[in-house]
């Protein structure tokens, strides 16, 4: 029996496991969520300076309207829009809404469809 | 089973600070949104009013409890137990105790100067 566990089989080639539609929803709000922790520390950068002093302020307004700028906050809208929608769904899951399997995989569709369409709609925005 | 387990409790703290997180945000981009355009005078005015700076200090609260609970997952599931998760998760909690730290700071600093 001991032997049993060191018997089972180990598959972890990423690139031939194929991710459910569900799994992708739950791998990408992972990595969303790990995104918007690294960037904490900017934001309270950017919140300090912004309260420090008007030239502070025009400097941190000033960074927003930098075309790079622009573009980098584009994959952060999508962290931010993929991690509230697969967010909210995990939220309906753990009230027992939506648990049905074909039911999970529509919502997660959904989900991945709303984070990009927020994206799409924040490109259009910014650019 | 007991709510004192250590998991049962973790589980519902992401859930409270996300319910609060959403709230917070959409509510704030709404505001944000609606009553733009923002110079410094009336950004300054809005994280300095009381209620908005308490929203903002429990934001941060949910935020980095959020993050804590949400890092630690992620640390517990490919970092295998041992010394270096140890670290891993002893950094983490620095990390986010600094963070904690510097948005009192930062809210405490514009109430008082």
């Amino acid at each position: 029996m001991s032997n049993n566990n060191n018997q089972r089989p180990v598959f972890l080639n990423l690139f031939l496991i194929r991710l459910p539609v569900t799994g992708v929803a739950s791998i990408a709000h992972r990595i969303s969520g790990a995104i918007l922790l690294l960037l904490v520390p900017l934001l309270l950068y950017g919140l300090q300076l912004s309260l420090r002093g008007p030239e502070d302020f025009a400097r941190v307004t000033g960074w927003l309207d930098q075309t790079w700028v622009r573009l980098a906050a584009i994959p952060v809208v999508w962290a931010l829009a993929h991690h509230f929608f697969a967010g909210i769904r995990f939220l309906l899951m753990d009230l027992d809404c939506g648990l049905n399997v074909n039911t999970a995989r529509v919502s997660a569709w959904l989900v991945l469809a709303a984070g990009a369409v927020t994206a799409l709609v924040a490109a259009g925005c910014l650019l | 089973m007991s709510i004192r387990a250590q998991g049962l409790r973790t589980w519902l703290w992401q859930r409270l600070s996300a319910a609060y997180l959403a709230a917070f945000l959409l509510f704030s981009l709404a505001g944000w949104i609606l009553a733009g355009p923002w110079d410094y005078v009336r950004w300054r005015a809005l994280l300095t009013d009381p209620v908005y700076a308490v929203a903002t200090a429990l934001f941060f609260a949910a935020l980095l409890l959020h993050g804590w609970v949400g890092g630690r997952d992620i640390v517990m599931d490919y970092v295998p137990a041992g010394a270096l998760r140890f670290t891993a998760l002893t950094l983490l909690a620095l990390a986010v105790i600094v963070m904690g730290a510097w948005a009192v700071v930062i809210l405490l600093l514009a109430q008082i100067t």
